[in-house]
């Protein structure tokens, strides 16, 4: 089965100009992000010596709960939300095959949820260098933490939006997919969490078989969205 | 006046085929697990024809084209859709050659009418879309709206904005689901007014409706379906086939002895008197028994207000099959 790049670009573009227009879209993914630095900031500049007080934290990857809160969010309405509105039928009558139609819902996603944890990064990065005591940067910001960041950001936005999705496909009200959604969000929310704050030691290795599961679990989610994505479930609205 | 245009050379990838029903539907039917949501469904629609679906709230008609779009999985019997067998298989295939227009317009209320369509050009991976778009607000006389916002429009410029859409792929086979409901009656007429062009430019067109009024007026042929398909044919045979012909005479004092009047004579098969005191008067030729009719009055010295070919509407023949047919189901 080819999918077509033009229909996944369609539904890309489509979401997007939604989100734009939408106020509370908007609000909710500046704020989210905002609430992620304040706890890092005030750590870091309540420091007196770096080197003791910072320990083995790694504060930037407290940081990595943005792509796990705030695709999520997006990814619940994707379904259910076209469904209350009215929208889904018209869009499923259309030659549009699940897979793209998944897809582009995801894509449209990942892109702006990726692009702010990356920009909120940049920001908390940029702050601590401007206007932390000395010696604070260096403490904090290690290549492996960078690196870490830089990868798992897309992989864990990926995998909240496939949860975010799945859960849509199957609820009946929006308000309960973001609910449901977000609670699912949360065990990657508490990963991240024990790691920045060395409950989790982190290491290579738990980097490597963390990468990997995230990758393989991207895949299975894929194919689990599209399994529990029934059209006539959703058009007729049967179970 | 809306100037309808569809230019079905263009449909590009769907060629129409030369011969067959574009849709025909043998022995269809879908059950949502107990419940019959319609059942043993069977007819054929030619290329061109305008073919009404009528039936009351719950009758199945939504779900007939839901079942014909690909939307939903029948359960029983076969179909063919442009020419197309209904299979899961062929859902892209069909889909690609129908368009369906539901109940609620179901546009994107933050895009707007171009963007809107825009959208599901590319969705159908149209050729030339610009054209396309402005080419199908043309033809519902929307393109002063084009860069609003859809959530801006009223109800029946939602409704011209969703016809559009239908209309961007020229579809072979256009579902039209209750495009009247809710909307005011100079909305409801503007849309007669286009479904009446779209119907005089070839394009095959499934409605579903309960207005009786607009199935009458729009319909080549119209099917009459309660989960069971209870009258299939042209508004006009309908009528012929369920009222007897009649011819309704008023005279301006009632008639001594109306037996004489109306007795042996050639074409009449009975009389009766109406509420308003009128004569009914059943007849097997309305050409034959009207001049005769009108002689005898003359004859009895009557004062003939008026002679009248007494029509029983679509509404009559739906209200009847519809009241036969609950009478006959089992409680």
């Amino acid at each position: 089965m080819k999918l077509s790049r033009r229909r996944i670009r369609a539904i890309v573009r489509k979401e997007l100009r939604t989100y734009r227009r939408n106020a509370s879209i908007v609000v909710a993914m500046a704020v989210i992000p905002l609430l992620f630095i304040v706890q890092p900031l005030v750590s870091v500049f309540a420091v007196s010596a770096p080197e003791g007080q910072l320990g083995d934290h790694h504060e930037l990857l407290y940081l990595l709960g943005i792509p796990a809160l705030v695709p999520v969010m997006l990814a619940a309405y994707a379904v259910v939300g076209e469904r209350q509105e009215g929208t889904l039928e018209p869009l499923l009558g259309t030659p549009i095959r699940r897979d793209e139609l998944l897809l582009g819902k995801a894509l449209a996603v990942l892109a702006p949820a990726v692009a702010i944890a990356y920009a909120v990064f940049g920001i908390f990065l940029a702050l601590v260098v401007l206007f932390a005591r000395p010696g604070v940067a260096s403490a904090l910001i290690r290549g492996p933490d960078i690196v870490a960041q830089l990868i798992f950001t897309p992989l864990i936005a990926a995998w909240s939006i496939w949860i975010g999705i799945a859960i849509s496909t199957r609820a009946n009200d929006v308000r309960v997919a973001q609910q449901l959604s977000v609670l699912a969000s949360l065990p990657t929310l508490a990963v991240t969490t024990l790691i920045a704050f060395d409950v989790i030691h982190a290491s290579l290795g738990l980097g490597l078989a963390l990468g990997v599961a995230l990758l393989l679990l991207n895949r299975l989610g894929w194919r689990l969205v599209s399994a529990l994505f029934d059209r006539e479930r959703l058009i007729a609205g049967t179970d | 006046m809306f100037v309808v245009s569809v230019n079905l050379q263009s449909a590009g990838r769907s060629e129409r085929p030369s011969a067959g029903p574009a849709v025909a539907a043998q022995g269809l039917g879908k059950r949502f697990g107990d419940r019959v949501a319609f059942e043993d469904v069977s007819f054929e629609i030619a290329y061109g024809e305008v073919f009404g679906f009528l039936g009351p709230n719950g009758a199945g008609k939504t779900t007939t084209v839901r079942t014909l779009g690909t939307l939903i999985a029948p359960s029983s019997g076969s179909a063919t859709v442009a020419g197309i067998p209904l299979t899961p298989e062929n859902g892209v295939e069909i889909r690609r050659r129908v368009a369906i227009m539901p109940e609620t317009p179901g546009l994107y209320p933050r895009l707007s009418v171009a963007e809107n369509l825009e959208c599901f050009a590319d969705l159908y991976e149209a050729d030339d879309p610009g054209a396309r778009i402005e080419r199908a607000l043309r033809s519902v006389n929307l393109t002063e709206r084009t860069h609003d916002a859809c959530a801006t429009l009223s109800k029946g410029l939602r409704q011209r904005a969703a016809l559009a859409r239908a209309l961007l792929t020229d579809p072979q086979v256009l579902f039209l689901d209750e495009p009247t409901a809710g909307l005011d009656p100079a909305a409801s007429r503007d849309v007669h007014e286009l479904i009446a062009g779209l119907g005089r430019s070839g394009v095959t067109i499934f409605l579903t409706t309960h207005r009786l009024d607009e199935a009458e007026r729009l319909c080549d042929r119209v099917a009459i379906l309660n989960r069971t398909l209870l009258t299939i044919g042209r508004p006009e045979a309908l009528r012929e086939r369920r009222y007897p012909k009649a011819l309704r005479v008023r005279t301006l004092d009632r008639l001594q002895d109306p037996g004489s009047v109306f007795g042996g004579l050639p074409a009449v098969e009975g009389w009766r008197q109406d509420a308003e005191g009128a004569y009914v008067v059943s007849v097997s030729d309305p050409r034959v028994a009207g001049p005769a009719i009108t002689r005898s009055l003359v004859g009895a010295g009557a004062d003939v207000l008026s002679i009248e070919e007494s029509s029983a509407s679509l509404e009559d023949v739906y209200m009847k099959l519809i009241a036969d047919d609950a009478e006959g189901r089992p409680q």
